[in-house]
């Protein structure tokens, strides 16, 4: 076996800011060529993993460690960030906040630049690194030009312009819809077949990841390496239900269907699941045995689209035709890929912009006439970032901000406040100061100051973003409580898991209209759907057909009812 | 909503010259224009400015924002100097023609002739930075002020800037949205102290969101080497051509022109009323 390229050697660390150690004695190393996934839930602490292998820690951010970390033998503290840089290349989370360079090709050729390398060379090796990911028909692009996936592609080839050793990817799925996330794991995979470099991927989305073969999984909490294991032995075991990370669901179905899994079966992939005649009849006789889950009554119709159009002041058009129908009480989802119109749609409803054709009601009333405060008072948007909307320094303030603009008497004020802090679960934190809490906290504060406002329709823009299944869960029962409350809730979303647990509609855009209006279960087992809004086809379906059930769709609606009704009992 | 500072991709002549001649000829133009108050050379200035925004193929409509920015601002320097200075046309050009009014604010034709030298010095100098700012791309802008001396880090953090105003507009225009739609009012119906507190509830989110964004970006710049050498080498740097040197002396000999009018004339300013 080859030496290690990197090494922790009982490696602690703690951030000067901080008041505990956010990495407990880690022992760790990695080869030459191999493909590590670490996994943990939030604040577990492999981002912090990931700055000591990039050298972020300790050149950019000060703190105090114990043990060592080295690349490729020689202590990280002893290198320049340059240095290690040579080794080890990262492809940060964010493909925004990254593009440093004003086009593709300047972006691509950052290092270079940095590297004084000068024509021709320069220009040689940005085409050759764009070929590489398959951008090179887009160098003298913006980057506000380029999708989601192909930004992460950018970011990539501005890595491989030098000959890396380590690939550090840092969340590549976080804000990557679910047909470019796959397409993503694919090309991670490609490039590390083709470079032989060894690829380091840290995420919490388990599932996505394990589409195609990863060496080992390293599995953190709290600061500490939980396991480091290959994939198998970690689905086969029973760590990772209490890790706060979600197994795969063709992994949950086959447990409620009493299976009981090895690592010799190879489940980490439904490609190389071996399973048995008798796992398979568990499967067949689950399905059976479970009922489907009845039908809700219908409700009168709370908001109307009829016909929308709409084009922005450059000309292009956002919308065509757009109709669709919410009832009252529903909670349900709008998907479909970046440019499809979600947006746009969200701000029509608002009022931020203003249709040139076709009618929105709400309630029955036509809401051409109503301003953006008095739709505000009817349907409250709740924003993606909750940094974005937070500008109170307290809890209270923030929650209150909105009434208080609206000249209700702080008598009344002080009331309807505290009725929401105690149904947002913010009642204990009602004196704090809102930088005290967690992104989830943040985000219910966000939630609360909309809702203090009694809308009747929260529409909330991918209200679980960069999420890990904990928090994920936390915001989505929140919603779920409200909505029994009788809150009409509309969701904007690229989350497969949350369309299939709780929404009970998927309303597909594409290409600025709807393409499909059925049930999660429905639309992610559509093929055509599928690859026109971006989505994935869920594993459950794949399941089923492997252990020859016939009805799939129905297979993967009875296992949402089921899981529904374990989670609440 | 449009972005208000920005490049503009055309294919002219204008842009096909290096960002550096642009940056050198920019200077050389302000000179000249600064250097003089000869009335026939400063609209030979000012004509040729036009000409050249419009063989740019920049529309004045793309640039309307700041141009009556500017205007607004001419006029409002117009009126303080008036207000300081009623009298000082008559003191530079030594006569008195007076118009009407008496007193202090007397108005005088020389004083009218000196306010429209302002003007005009104003008109000969604001199309040709709308051009360099429009013509431009940040990036090129920072290798060319890199190619003039000054340190790449400087140079690249101004080109940052400037391409991240775009971002920072788009992203305003959200938060302001949404605060809006909560019932932040901005308009001029509200009182002072509750405008400039709801200016704050849609600056702190902005602020906040623009520091976690420095902090990204210069993690990614300094993960890929920026900072390494004292030098570096730039993408978009283009060698220069006929056209750039061309460029470069044209200018040159137009400041040589209103040096050598300065000492013709024996004085900054030419003077009709004599």
């Amino acid at each position: 076996m080859s030496d290690p390229i990197i090494q922790f050697d009982h490696f602690s660390f703690q951030y000067h800011a901080q008041s505990a150690p956010t990495l407990h004695d880690i022992s760790l190393s990695i080869r030459k060529g191999e493909k590590v996934l670490i996994c943990g839930p939030s604040g577990c602490g492999k981002s912090t993993l990931g700055h000591c292998i990039n050298g972020l820690i300790p050149h950019s951010y000060r703190g105090e460690s114990t043990g060592r970390v080295t690349v490729r033998g020689r202590s990280t503290a002893e290198l320049n960030i340059f240095e290690i840089s040579r080794t080890v290349g990262t492809v940060l989370q964010d493909t925004d906040g990254q593009f440093v360079g004003l086009t593709v090709a300047e972006d691509i050729a950052f290092a270079l630049e940095n590297d004084c390398v000068a024509d021709p060379a320069l220009h040689e090796r940005v085409e050759k690194a764009a070929a590489l990911v398959g951008v090179e028909t887009h160098l003298s692009h913006a980057p506000g030009d380029l999708s989601g996936g192909q930004k992460q592609r950018v970011s990539l080839a501005g890595i491989l312009v030098d000959d890396v050793e380590v690939l550090l990817f840092d969340e590549p799925l976080a804000n990557l819809d679910p047909a470019t996330g796959k397409a993503a794991i694919e090309l991670i995979d490609e490039i590390q077949r083709e470079t032989g470099a060894a690829v380091i991927i840290i995420e919490h989305r388990l599932e996505d990841v394990l589409h195609r073969h990863v060496d080992r999984v390293i599995l953190m909490g709290e600061g500490r390496i939980l396991a480091d294991v290959t994939p198998d032995e970690l689905l086969a075991g029973t760590l990772l239900q209490r890790s706060g990370i979600r197994e795969p669901l063709y992994i949950t179905a086959l447990k409620y269907a009493g299976v009981r899994l090895t690592a010799d079966q190879h489940p980490a992939s439904l490609d190389t699941i071996r399973l048995s005649e008798d796992d398979k009849a568990a499967v067949r006789d689950w399905f059976r045995r479970t009922g489907a889950a009845p039908e809700p009554p219908d409700t009168p119709t709370l908001l109307q689209a009829r016909d929308i159009r709409f084009a922005y002041s450059n000309g292009r058009e956002a919308l065509h035709g757009l109709s669709l129908t919410l009832r009252e009480g529903e909670m349900s989802a709008v998907v479909g890929t970046n440019g499809a119109g979600k947006s746009t749609f969200c701000k029509l409803l608002c009022g931020f912009e203003t249709q040139q054709a076709g009618t929105l009601s709400f309630a029955g009333e036509d809401m051409a006439a109503l301003s953006i405060k008095e739709r505000a008072d009817r349907i409250g948007y709740v924003m993606q970032n909750p940094n974005q909307m937070i500008s109170q320094t307290m809890i209270f303030d923030e929650v209150a901000l909105g009434l208080r603009m609206r000249r209700i008497p702080e008598e009344q004020v002080r009331e309807r406040v505290e009725a929401t802090l105690k149904i947002c679960g913010l009642w204990p934190f009602r004196n704090w100061p809102v930088s005290a809490l967690s992104f989830g906290q943040k985000k219910r504060v966000t939630i609360a100051a909309i809702l203090v406002l009694e809308p009747k329709l929260i529409l909330l823009d991918e209200p679980t973003a960069g999420q890990d299944y904990r928090h994920y869960t936390e915001i989505m029962e929140f919603l779920l409580e409200l909505n029994r409350r009788g809150v009409t809730v509309l969701m904007v979303t690229h989350d497969m898991h949350l369309m299939l647990e709780y929404a009970r509609r998927a309303i597909v855009f594409s290409d600025g209209a709807v393409i499909a209006d059925a049930k999660s279960a429905e639309v992610l087992t559509d093929g055509d759907v599928i690859s026109r809004a971006s989505l994935k086809e869920t594993s459950l379906y794949a399941l089923a057909r492997l252990c020859g059930i016939e009805d799939g769709r129905g297979f993967v609606a009875r296992f949402i009812d089921y899981e529904r009704e374990a989670a609440h009992r | 909503m449009k972005p208000i500072f920005n490049y503009i991709d055309r294919p002219s002549p204008i842009h096909a010259l290096t960002g550096a001649t642009k940056l050198c000829c920019l200077l050389l133009w302000s000179f000249a224009a600064m250097l003089t108050f000869d009335t026939r050379f400063v609209i030979a200035l000012a004509v040729l400015s036009f000409v050249l925004l419009r063989l740019s193929m920049i529309r004045l409509s793309d640039v309307s924002f700041l141009l009556k920015l500017t205007i607004f601002f001419m006029l409002f320097n117009n009126l303080v100097l008036f207000l300081f200075s009623p009298q000082y046309g008559v003191e530079i050009y030594g006569t008195k023609h007076v118009l009407f009014g008496s007193g202090r604010f007397t108005l005088t034709q020389e004083q009218l002739f000196y306010h429209l030298n302002q003007m005009l010095k104003c008109f000969a100098m604001v199309p040709v930075v709308l051009l360099f700012v429009c013509t431009t791309q940040p990036s090129e802008f920072a290798a060319s002020l890199n190619r003039i001396g000054v340190k790449y880090t400087v140079a690249y953090s101004v080109a940052l800037a400037l391409r991240y105003i775009p971002d920072i507009q788009r992203e305003y225009h959200e938060i302001s949205q949404a605060q809006q739609a909560r019932g932040i009012e901005m308009s001029k119906k509200e009182s002072l102290v509750r405008r400039l507190k709801s200016a704050s509830a849609i600056l702190i989110p902005l602020i906040l969101s623009s520091m976690d964004r420095i902090e990204i970006i210069s993690n990614a710049m300094e993960l890929r080497g920026f900072g390494k050498n004292k030098k570096r080498s730039w993408y978009m740097a283009r060698p220069f051509r006929a056209a750039d040197w061309l460029s470069m002396v044209f200018c040159a000999l137009l400041l040589a022109a209103a040096i050598i009018l300065n000492i013709h004339n024996g004085t900054r300013f030419w003077n009709p009323f004599l």
